[in-house]
């Protein structure tokens, strides 16, 4: 079990990775669909035992964060015909090498704390990487539906670190952490669609006129 | 089961008003909600301690209670003004959207549920609902700047909020498994098994649960977000964000903070505390000074008033008292102010304050609320936010800071010149008549546009003069619960 758990946080980030190295925002998109997909698999492979709460919590995440979200931000990028490439403010090599430096940072971070044990060795530290990868995307990509891309993977690191208390957070507190992520995103989406409109671009870089 | 129904209410009342096509109904269902939840609160002050929903995950402990009248006073008082200010849109020609019942109904629901939750996590929910049910209000004009204001508050307060999830659960690794630890994250059950929380796991914790809650009550240096949505949103909207959402976002940090006092790490906690609320007072007084815009100073005003609110916090003994009292008059006082600047915006057409002046002899009823507002705001007496703040000064020279007094009292002269110097402008200064124009003469002012402002200042005045018993009481046993006192 322990083994596929690390195989599934591989994977999750190598995904953090490829949306760090690509240009092309739908590939971005599916990196961050496949990430939320590895992510409904997790509560599965962790818990010994099939409880009703992990299958809930996979089938829920599953469809939020793999299927209706991503599908969404396609959407919005279908029809604000917006321009297919990243623009990023820093570039692919440059992004790639903060990448490794917070994985790094995650590893000597996740090797000080004490952990209660009974916990998979590498989710703590994948929780942190996702974070600050999550947080380099938001700072360093102009494009608005990117920086949402970004705030989807802060969230999905800080539910890798929710799993470590998975058995003791009651299922409805789960729920409503998905429900208002889905909102969340939902709204930026519908804001980013606006800003496409208006500006001609759906670059934050160019919402300057409010200032001192 | 009151505490369930001031959450349920309000979000079905927004599920109604969204299907409901006429506008007149749409109000008629915001007014009564509004009512029917000041009723059930008022009925939670008489239940007191008894009021306990969802297998004690919903309470109202004498803090929430306090959080939750101020959130339900201002609802009224936002949803009445509310109904003249439409009207008056509609006399223009102006149009506007369905959604504004149900997004503030739902605003209601999860301030309520910020309130009431005594599950941490709980708690998050609701107060991550508020951010999402306020975003589009403050898209209201639908043009280039309130679409960049309302981008910098999303993503901006989306990860400040993200990262107070990831204190929570930070907060939840600090408790040990087993019977030994009380239930996860259930705010009673932390508190008394305070001496088993794991004191690394609670100082990471405590950092991220501030910057989290920091942000979304506007503390400086994560306050980037204020000026813009308070400058855009419409006044009411404002007004409710100023008072009711940064008291929710106060009361969450504030029970982490005794979460971490009851575990004995206030000495960790309390330098934070103080850095935020000096650094807030610094950020305001540095850019109310000169400021050019009514709004944006009342925004710079709450970023002083929430560093006051998280200094008494982390001074302690009466501070705590202080504190809690503050929250209370800081909410009715910017209700007050917002809903007043939004009469001058209606009338004048813009918050620009060299294009006002003579607001006393174009709208008499509004400039006048505008004077007691300047007074009410910058903690003169006999308002309220006087005795709150100098009970918070006494504390500071009480528990042995008196530079953080001497600082702070300075700090609050310079905001006092800054808003002083532009409102009594605004108020007495020669009326320019092509702007008087503008707005349609504004020789008549509506007087249900009225009625709810002078209410919230007679509110703040007499928390000047009287504290009713219950209040009171309730305050000191806010003020232990947060290991203070009353003074």
């Amino acid at each position: 079990m322990t083994s596929l758990t690390e195989l599934i946080l591989f994977l999750v980030v190598l995904s953090d990775f490829a949306v760090l190295g690509t240009s092309r925002l739908s590939s971005c998109i599916r990196a961050v669909a496949l990430q939320g997909l590895l992510l409904g698999l997790l509560p599965l492979v962790i818990d010994e035992s099939l409880t009703r709460h992990a299958v809930g919590l996979a089938l829920g995440t599953v469809a939020v964060k793999a299927i209706v979200l991503p599908a969404f931000l396609r959407w919005a990028i279908r029809e604000a015909a917006v321009r297919r490439e990243v623009e990023p403010l820093i570039g692919y090599t440059a992004s790639i090498a903060l990448g490794i430096a917070a994985l790094a940072v995650a590893f000597a971070v996740a090797n000080v704390l004490p952990m209660r044990g009974g916990e998979a060795e590498l989710l703590i530290p994948t929780a942190l990487v996702t974070v600050m990868i999550g947080l380099t995307v938001l700072i360093t990509r102009a494009k608005a539906l990117l920086q949402v891309v970004g705030y989807l993977m802060l969230e999905n690191g800080i539910y890798l670190f929710g799993l470590t208390q998975a058995r003791r957070v009651p299922f409805l507190v789960e729920a409503g952490v998905l429900l208002d992520v889905f909102v969340g995103v939902f709204i930026m989406g519908i804001v980013v669609f606006h800003i496409n409109r208006e500006f001609d671009s759906i670059s934050a870089a160019r919402l300057t006129e409010l200032h001192e | 089961m009151i505490p369930l129904a001031l959450v349920v209410i309000p979000a079905l009342s927004a599920g109604l008003a969204y299907w409901l096509r006429s506008g007149r109904a749409r109000s008629r269902v915001l007014i009564t909600c509004g009512v029917v939840h000041l009723l059930l609160v008022a009925a939670i002050w008489i239940e007191g301690d008894h009021a306990v929903a969802a297998s004690g995950w919903l309470a109202a402990d004498a803090l929430g209670r306090i959080v939750l009248t101020l959130v339900s006073i201002l609802f009224l008082a936002v949803a009445h003004y509310s109904v003249g200010y439409h009207a008056e849109q509609r006399a223009r020609g102006g149009r506007r959207g369905r959604a504004f019942e149900s997004c503030i109904l739902a605003f209601l629901a999860a301030a309520s549920l910020v309130t009431l939750s005594h599950h941490l996590a709980l708690l998050w929910i609701g107060m991550e609902a508020t951010t999402l049910a306020i975003a589009p209000l403050v898209f209201d004009r639908r043009d280039r700047r309130s679409l960049e204001a309302v981008w910098k508050y999303l993503v901006l307060s989306s990860v400040g909020i993200a990262f107070a999830l990831l204190g929570i659960f930070l907060l939840a690794t600090a408790q040990p498994t087993g019977a030994e630890g009380g239930r996860p994250l259930v705010f009673g059950d932390m508190i008394q098994h305070a001496r088993q929380l794991d004191p690394a796991w609670l100082r990471a914790a405590f950092v991220f649960v501030a910057i989290g809650f920091g942000t979304k009550m506007g503390l400086a240096p994560m306050h980037a977000w204020k000026p813009d949505t308070y400058g855009e949103a419409p006044g009411h909207v404002a007004g409710l964000m100023a008072g009711a959402l940064t008291s929710c976002a106060f009361l969450g940090l504030a029970r982490v903070t005794a979460i971490a006092f009851a575990a004995g790490q206030g000495a960790f906690v309390r330098p934070v505390l103080i850095g935020l609320g000096l650094t807030s007072l610094v950020i305001a007084a540095a850019f109310i000074v000169g400021q050019g815009d009514v709004r944006r100073m009342l925004a710079y005003s709450s970023v002083e008033h929430m560093g006051i609110l998280v200094l008494g916090l982390g001074l302690g003994g009466a501070g705590a008292y202080g504190a809690v009292l503050h929250t209370l008059n800081n909410g009715l006082a910017k209700g007050l102010m917002f809903l007043t600047a939004a009469n001058i915006v209606l009338a004048m057409g813009t918050s620009v304050a060299s294009e006002i002046r003579g607001l006393l002899r174009i709208l008499p009823a509004s400039g006048a609320l505008l004077v007691i507002g300047l007074f009410a705001v910058t903690g003169s007496p006999p308002f309220g936010l006087f005795i709150s703040e100098f009970t918070i000064l006494r504390a500071a020279f009480t528990e042995q800071h008196p530079w953080i007094a001497a600082s702070t009292i300075l700090l609050l002269v310079v905001i006092f010149v800054g808003i002083a110097g532009m409102i009594l402008e605004l108020a007495y200064g020669k009326p320019v008549p092509s702007h008087a124009a503008r707005g349609g003469g504004g020789s008549t002012e509506r007087a249900s546009l009225v009625v709810a402002p002078a209410l919230l200042a007679a509110m703040v005045l007499l928390l000047g003069v009287y504290i009713p018993a219950p209040l009171a009481d309730a305050l000191a046993r806010a003020a232990a619960v947060l290991g203070g006192h009353a003074p």
